[in-house]
C-alpha cells in the first residue's frame, strides 16, 4: 500500500516517491561506471550492426561490411578438411584393398572415415551397430550372402544388390514357389520340413524325407545339394544358425511360398570411390571380415 | 537510510601510497632467504635436466600440454592420473589450514608470490630512489629530469623482472633451451609470447602498483584464513599492556614511570608494506610479515627496553601476560588438537598419494564391452561378444602385450586384425584393440544370461600383467 512519502531531508537524494509500509527508496543516479558501460554498449551495437549481418529485410538481412557468414565459415572448414585429407584419400584409392590393413595409418583413416560414411548412409537398414534387422543382413557375423572378403564387400557396396540402376549389381531371384503354383501346399510343407532338418531344428521326419527330393529338384540349383548355399548367386546357407528373415517353420514356409527380394542401392552413384573403400574397410573390420 | 553522512561518505577509498622503510633484523633476514630460495626455485627449475631415455623429454619438470603429460623428475603423470594433482591441491589446502591455525598468516607474510615479488620490487625501488623519505620527497617533487630518470629506471627494472617472470613461466610448458632460442629468434609459438606479455604486465602492475591492494581487495585467502585462526594461534601482535600509554621520548629525559614502553616513534608503521599500524591490533590488512617486530626490537634496544613490544604471541598469552602470568610455550600453541588433526589429514592424503604412486601399474587398460548389439550369433550357432580394450603403454619404447581371458566358462578369445593374441603398442601411446570372445553353441555361457570373465593383459617384456573384470552376455538376455 502506498502512502505519502516522507519529506526529503536536506542533503538527501530525492526518493522515487514509492513507499511501502513506510519503506522508501532513494532515487540515486546510476553509478557512473555503469552508465559509461551502457553508452559503450550502444556505440558497440551501432558498429556491430554495420559490420556484421544484423538488420532484417524482406528477403534476408543486411550482409554487414566485413562480409561475415557462418555458413561460409562452415563451407571453408569443410573445404579445408577435404583438402587436408585429399592425399590420404588418394592413397586409399591407389592402394590394393587387401594391402590397406598393413598400413596402420591408412587403416585407421579408412576405419574412421568408413564409420562416418556408415553412420550417414547404412544405419537406416543395417542398424547403428551393424547388427541388421529382419531382411537386412547382420554385418557383424561370419555369414555372408555374396562373400565377406574385402573385395567382395567392396563390390557389393559399389554396385548394390538387385537394383535396377546398376547393370553390374549383384542379381538373383528366388521363384515364388507357392504363389506361382510351382509347388503345391503339401510339397511346400515337405520341403520346409527338410530345410528344418538340415538346419538342425525339430522337424517331421516323414515329411522331411519326401521334401529331400523336392529340394534336390527345385532348390539345390542355387542352395546347393547340401543346402549350404552359393555366394555366386547370393543363395543363403540353409544349414547354419543365421536366418535373414527367420528360420522357424512359418517364416520358411512364407519364404518358399512368396520368395524374397532384398534390394541394396548401388553406392557408386552417391559416394566417391574413397568413401566406398572406407566403408568396405570399416565393415570388414566389424568382426565378420574374411 | 536517514544517516546524515550519506552524501559525504564515499564507498571508494583512494589508495594511500605506502613507502616501506628499510629495516634489518632476524625476520627481515629470514624473508631475504625465503625470497632467494623461492625465486631461485622458480627461475632455475625449468632448466634442470633429467634423463628419461629415448622418445621422452629430458626436462626435469615439464607440463607437456601438447602430449597431455606431466613430468616431475622420475614421476610421469598421464591425464587419467590427474587425481595426483587433485591430491596435491588438497594437501596444499590442508597445509595452509595447518600453518594458519598454528602460526597465522605465515603464507601471506613470507611465501606468497605477491609478497615475494612486491618485496623484490620494493628492493629495486629503494635501490633506485633511496629510502622512505627520499621516495616520499620524489613523489611530491615536480616532474624534472631527476624524477623522470629515476622513475624510468625503476619501471624499466620492474619490466625486466616481469619479463623474466613471464619468461620463466613458459619454460615449464616446453623444452626450455629450445624455447629460449625460439623466443630470441622470434620463432616461438604466439601463445608463448602472449603468455609472457600477460605475465609481464600482471607482474609489473601487481608488484609495482597494486601491491597491498591485491591482498586487501583481490585475494580471497585473508577471508578464509581468518576463519582458520583462533585465540591459540600465534601471530604478530602488539603488547598493549606493556606499550600503553604511549608517549614521546624526549632527548636527555628518562621515561616517566607512568608511561608505557611505546615511544610512538612510528618505526613499526614506517616499515609496514601494508601501510597499517599494528598497534591497532590484528587486522585484515596485516599479512604478518613481522617486519614491524624487527623495527620495534631495534628501537627497544636503543632505548634500553626489553625486546618484544611487538612480537609473535597468541590471544590467550596476551591475556595471561596482562595478568602477570607466564605465557604458554610456543610448542603448546603449535601442538594442539586442531593442528594435530590438520597434520593427520595432511599426512594421510600425502601417504595415500605416495602409496598410489608406487602401486600404480606400468600397464593401464580400459575395457568397454560393445553393447550394440550385446551379442552376435555366428553361423555355427556360437555366441560372440565384442570388447574394446584401450591399452596405454607408459614406457618409452614399443611393447608387446598378450591378451587373454580367464573364466569358469569355456570361452575362446581372438583379436580383430591379428592372427595371434599379441598386440604391439608404440612407445608412449594409447591404442584401442577390438577383442572377440566366443562361447560355443549350447554351452551355458552361450545360452545363459551373463557370465563373469576376466581379461588379462600381460606385458611380455616386463612380465607384468593386469586384469579387468567384465561380463559375457549370452542368448538368455
Amino acid at each position: 500500500m502506498s502512502v505519502k512519502p516522507t519529506k526529503q531531508k536536506p542533503g538527501e537524494p530525492p526518493t522515487t516517491g514509492h513507499s511501502w509500509d513506510g519503506i522508501e527508496e532513494f532515487d540515486n543516479p546510476m553509478p557512473r561506471w555503469w552508465l559509461w558501460t551502457f553508452y559503450v554498449t550502444i556505440v558497440w551495437a551501432i558498429g556491430y550492426s554495420i559490420l556484421y549481418p544484423a538488420w532484417p529485410l524482406i528477403n534476408g538481412a543486411t550482409n554487414g561490411l566485413i562480409g561475415h557468414s557462418t555458413r561460409a565459415d562452415v563451407q571453408r572448414d569443410i573445404e579445408a578438411f577435404t583438402e587436408a585429407n585429399a592425399a590420404i584419400r588418394q592413397q586409399l584409392v591407389d592402394t590394393d584393398l587387401t594391402a590397406v590393413a598393413a598400413d596402420p595409418n591408412l587403416l585407421q583413416y579408412a576405419t574412421n572415415a568408413g564409420a562416418a560414411v556408415f553412420r550417414t548412409n547404412c544405419v537406416q537398414c543395417h542398424g547403428s551397430g551393424a547388427a541388421g534387422n529382419v531382411g537386412y543382413p547382420n554385418l557383424l557375423d561370419d555369414d555372408w550372402l555374396w562373400g565377406g572378403d574385402i573385395e567382395a564387400i567392396h563390390t557389393t557396396v559399389t554396385h548394390g544388390i538387385r537394383n535396377t540402376t546398376d547393370d553390374e549389381a549383384r542379381y538373383s531371384e528366388m521363384p515364388r514357389f507357392g504363389a506361382d503354383g510351382l509347388l503345391d501346399g503339401t510339397q511346400i510343407s515337405q520341403v520346409v520340413e527338410y530345410v528344418l532338418q538340415i538346419s538342425g531344428q525339430d522337424h517331421d521326419a516323414a515329411l522331411s524325407a519326401e521334401g529331400a527330393t523336392i529340394f534336390a529338384d527345385n532348390c539345390a540349383a542355387c542352395h546347393g545339394e547340401d543346402g549350404t548355399g552359393s555366394r555366386d548367386v547370393g543363395a543363403p546357407n540353409l544349414t547354419d544358425a543365421i536366418w535373414l528373415y527367420g528360420g522357424d517353420r512359418a517364416t520358411v514356409t512364407e519364404t518358399v511360398t512368396y520368395a524374397r527380394f532384398g534390394v541394396m542401392p548401388n553406392w557408386n552413384a552417391r559416394l566417391t570411390e574413397a568413401d566406398i573403400r572406407s566403408v568396405a574397410v570399416y565393415v570388414h573390420g566389424l568382426g565378420g571380415g574374411e | 537510510m536517514t544517516s546524515p553522512d550519506t552524501q559525504t561518505s564515499s564507498l571508494y577509498a583512494k589508495r594511500e601510497p605506502v613507502f616501506p622503510k628499510r629495516v634489518s633484523g632476524k625476520f627481515r633476514s629470514l624473508k631475504w632467504w625465503i625470497m632467494g630460495v623461492t625465486l631461485g626455485i622458480y627461475y632455475i627449475a625449468p632448466w634442470l635436466r633429467w634423463d628419461r631415455g629415448p622418445n621422452l623429454p629430458d626436462q626435469a619438470i615439464l607440463v607437456d600440454l601438447a602430449n597431455r603429460r606431466f613430468f616431475f623428475f622420475m614421476i610421469e603423470i598421464w591425464p587419467h592420473e590427474f587425481y595426483f594433482v587433485a591430491g596435491l591441491l588438497i594437501m596444499a589446502g590442508l597445509g595452509l589450514f595447518l600453518f594458519t591455525s598454528a602460526a597465522g598468516r605465515v603464507w601471506c607474510g613470507y611465501a606468497c608470490p605477491q609478497t615475494v615479488w612486491t618485496d623484490l620490487f620494493i628492493l629495486v625501488e629503494r635501490w633506485v630512489e633511496g629510502d622512505r623519505n627520499a621516495r616520499i620527497r620524489l613523489l611530491r617533487q615536480r616532474w624534472d629530469l631527476e624524477k623522470t630518470r629515476k622513475y624510468l629506471t625503476k619501471w624499466t627494472l620492474w619490466l625486466l623482472i616481469g619479463l623474466a617472470t613471464g619468461g620463466a613461466w613458459v619454460f615449464y610448458f616446453t623444452d626450455a633451451p629450445t624455447l629460449l632460442v625460439d623466443l630470441l629468434t622470434g620463432n616461438a609459438h604466439p601463445v608463448a609470447y602472449i603468455t609472457m606479455a600477460t605475465l609481464t604486465a600482471t607482474t609489473f602492475a601487481f608488484g609495482g602498483f597494486a601491491r597491498e591492494q591485491i591482498c586487501i581487495y583481490a585475494c580471497p585467502w585473508p577471508r578464509i584464513q581468518a576463519a582458520m585462526m583462533d585465540e591459540e594461534t600465534i601471530t604478530v601482535a602488539y603488547r598493549e599492556w606493556r606499550g600503553e600509554p604511549r608517549g614521546k621520548l624526549k632527548k636527555g629525559e628518562p621515561l616517566s614511570p607512568d608511561q608505557g614502553d611505546c615511544i610512538d616513534c612510528m618505526a613499526c608503521v614506517n616499515v609496514c608494506p601494508m601501510g597499517i599500524d599494528i598497534r591497532d591490533g590484528q587486522q585484515l590488512a596485516c599479512i604478518t610479515c613481522a617486519l614491524c617486530i624487527d623495527a620495534c626490537d631495534e628501537v627497544m634496544d636503543k632505548i634500553g627496553k626489553p625486546r618484544g613490544l611487538i612480537g609473535y604471541l597468541a590471544l590467550t598469552d596476551e591475556r595471561a601476560e596482562r595478568e602477570g602470568k607466564a605465557p604458554r610455550s610456543a610448542w603448546r600453541h603449535v601442538f594442539r588438537l586442531r593442528t594435530l588433526i590438520y597434520t593427520a589429514l595432511w599426512s594421510g592424503v600425502g601417504l595415500a598419494l605416495i602409496v598410489a604412486l608406487f602401486l600404480r601399474s606400468p600397464i593401464d587398460i580400459n575395457v568397454t564391452p560393445l553393447r550394440n548389439p550385446i551379442y552376435v550369433t555366428l553361423s555355427d550357432g556360437s555366441i560372440r561378444n565384442t570388447y574394446d580394450i584401450r591399452l596405454r603403454n607408459k614406457q618409452g619404447e614399443a611393447r608387446d602385450y598378450q591378451i587373454s581371458v580367464t573364466s569358469e566358462a569355456d570361452l575362446a578369445l581372438s583379436l580383430e586384425g591379428h592372427p595371434a593374441t599379441v598386440v604391439t603398442v608404440p612407445a608412449n601411446e594409447t591404442m584401442t584393440q577390438r577383442v572377440y570372445i566366443v562361447a560355443g553353441k549350447g554351452t551355458p555361457a552361450a545360452e545363459g544370461e551373463r557370465t563373469d570373465l576376466r581379461l588379462w593383459v600381460e606385458d611380455l617384456a616386463a612380465g607384468q600383467r593386469v586384469h579387468h573384470d567384465t561380463i559375457f552376455n549370452g542368448r538368455g538376455n
